[in-house]
């Protein structure tokens, strides 16, 4: 009933205006689009979507773990244990006293960097060998079998191989995340290699581009997609290397903490690492993943 | 007195695993300077595989062809294609596609600003400078045939191989290319080759129609001049009696002396 009514209505308006209509049509009033105001109420629900679900399903781990083991004798601490061992680690993870007794934000800053010296080095010889796996036949079936049982091989064996090579633990480190983060970088770029349109290859030779011209004009933009997807593997896959590698090597990295932790039974210590560990992997793998996204946004 | 382009005897054949497929047998045809010539024949009968010859993708198995009094064999901006699905870089916007065609091609030639003025004068030429800045995946097939053809302009070839430009679009938009395409070709006097399986397309188009046989092992069946004068203008050109004569000489051609068998595959 309502519906009809309020239909009728501005034809029944609009017929004697026929004729101005047609000049003063354009002026019509409509609700402003709201996409540039500020909407708290969006903002919030759109922050419960997202936040309540993970934080009630980890109230409920914690919970239960601390069912579980607040038993007197338990192997394992429970959570408010590790709070009264372990609160200046989770408060603070910046403070320094000395040389071996700093927050663990530093220790994974100096784990970070590591990575970052063996991924970036990984990222660039990967890139550049995967474009040449892609591009040449004879490359392919040269090396490809080749990188198939190497990238199969676990991180940790290299360790002692690289000891022996570099004499030294840093470097060796280095070496352990760059053999392991290297492989997903290398096979991805090459099947994104390989899959350039022929369509563009005969742009390029139309136009007579040149190698490095096609490399960074066509090869690159065109696989990055694929070449990213490497990359974050390979970033996930060298996070995993450095605590294994520096539980090995010592120093000051995250993962040596770990094992000095265990040698000195804290396990608390242990336990707050883990969710460091785990926030920093988390977070590089969507770092990549959203530079990523910008890079080959256009594509 | 040699001609602009000149087909002399060539053959193409594929081998593929001990098996020899002949694509061409025995082509021969001249081009002069400044004429549109279309290449029309039913599908799989080597019109692409010619095309691609003539640009130097592909090496010929026999024969030569010659560009002025050079040999083709490799590709070159002097031999600019317009593929059939416009292969513009998805990302680069329009602008930049255009642009790595010139920079690549008047490295040391022109200036930074004659550059950018010779990128803008051939998207103008096209009706696309308004949209310059978008990528690919923003405009519609038919502006992106129109800036396919604006690249391919801007390498100022010595010949315009147009290989099926407006197969994958609608009527409409193909009948304002073609249009856009026989303005281009009086203002600037180019010479162009056209693959096309249209045969209105042909005929409005060209001053002669090369019709090939059917493969394998295709040749040239027969060559149609169109001497229809220019401008021509499609409406009024369909109650042309040349018109409609050389259409029915390329629809005898194509349907009555070469059909397409499709068993033979």
């Amino acid at each position: 009933m309502t519906a009809t009514a309020r239909k009728a209505q501005p034809a029944s308006e609009a017929k004697p205006l026929t004729e101005p209509v047609m000049t003063t049509a354009t002026v019509v009033a409509l609700p402003k689009p709201m996409r540039s105001t500020f909407r708290p109420q969006a903002i919030l629900a759109a922050a419960a979507r997202n936040i309540v679900p993970p934080l009630v399903v980890v109230l409920i781990i914690l919970g239960v773990w601390q069912i579980a083991c607040s038993h007197p004798g338990a192997s394992l601490p429970a959570p408010s244990q590790i709070w009264t061992d372990s609160a200046d680690l989770i408060t603070s993870p910046f403070f320094n006293n000395g040389p071996q007794d700093i927050g663990l934000a530093w220790r994974v800053l100096i784990s970070l960097e590591r990575v970052a010296i063996g991924f970036g080095l990984a990222a660039f010889v990967g890139v550049i060998l995967g474009a040449v796996v892609g591009q040449s036949v004879w490359a392919m079936r040269g090396l490809d079998p080749i990188f198939q049982v190497l990238r199969t091989v676990p991180p940790l064996a290299w360790l002692p191989l690289s000891l022996a090579a570099f004499r030294d633990s840093n470097p060796s480190a280095i070496f352990v995340i760059f053999i392991t983060s290297i492989w997903p970088v290398i096979i991805n770029t090459a099947v994104g290699v390989r899959n350039i349109p022929d369509d563009y290859r005969n742009i390029a030779r139309v136009l007579r581009l040149n190698q490095l011209e096609f490399f960074f004009r066509i090869m690159v933009p065109a696989a990055a997609p694929y070449i990213f997807t490497g990359l974050r593997i390979g970033v996930g896959l060298s996070w995993l290397a450095i605590v294994a590698a520096e539980m090995l090597t010592g120093g000051v990295g995250i993962g040596f903490f770990i094992w000095d932790a265990w040698n000195s039974s804290r396990l608390s210590d242990i336990i707050v690492a883990l969710v460091y560990i785990g926030v920093t992997g988390f977070i590089l793998d969507k770092l990549v993943a959203f530079v990523g996204t910008i890079v080959t946004r256009s594509n | 007195m040699t001609s602009y382009l000149k087909i002399d005897h060539i053959d193409k054949s594929f081998e593929r695993g001990g098996v020899r497929t002949d694509v061409l047998k025995d082509v021969s045809l001249t081009i002069e300077k400044g004429e549109f010539v279309s290449i029309i024949g039913h599908s799989g009968c080597g019109k692409s595989t010619l095309l691609n010859l003539i640009a130097g993708l592909t090496r010929v198995t026999s024969g030569a062809i010659l560009l002025g009094n050079t040999e083709v064999n490799a590709p070159g901006p002097e031999r600019a294609v317009v593929f059939q699905n416009h292969s513009l870089l998805p990302w680069l916007t329009v602008y930049e596609n255009v642009n790595l065609a010139v920079s690549k091609v008047f490295a040391g030639k022109k200036s930074k600003t004659e550059k950018h003025d010779w990128v803008m004068n051939n998207l103008d030429l096209v009706q696309m400078a308004h949209a310059k800045d978008k990528r690919p995946a923003e405009i519609s097939g038919g502006m992106k045939q129109r800036v396919g053809i604006a690249r391919a302009l801007a390498m100022e070839p010595k010949i315009l191989l147009l290989d099926e430009p407006f197969g994958a679009l609608d009527a409409l938009t193909r009948a304002h290319l073609q249009d856009a395409v026989m303005e281009i070709h009086a203002r600037l006097g180019n010479t162009m080759i056209m693959i096309t399986h249209d045969v209105d397309e042909a005929v409005l188009l060209s001053d002669r129609i090369v019709m090939m046989t059917n493969g394998p092992a295709a040749r040239i069946g027969e060559v149609l001049d169109v001497p229809i004068p220019r401008p021509r203008d499609r409406i009024a050109l369909s109650a042309d009696r040349t018109y409609l004569k050389s259409r029915e000489a390329v629809l005898k051609f194509l349907y009555e002396r070469h059909r397409f068998v499709e068993a033979a595959e």
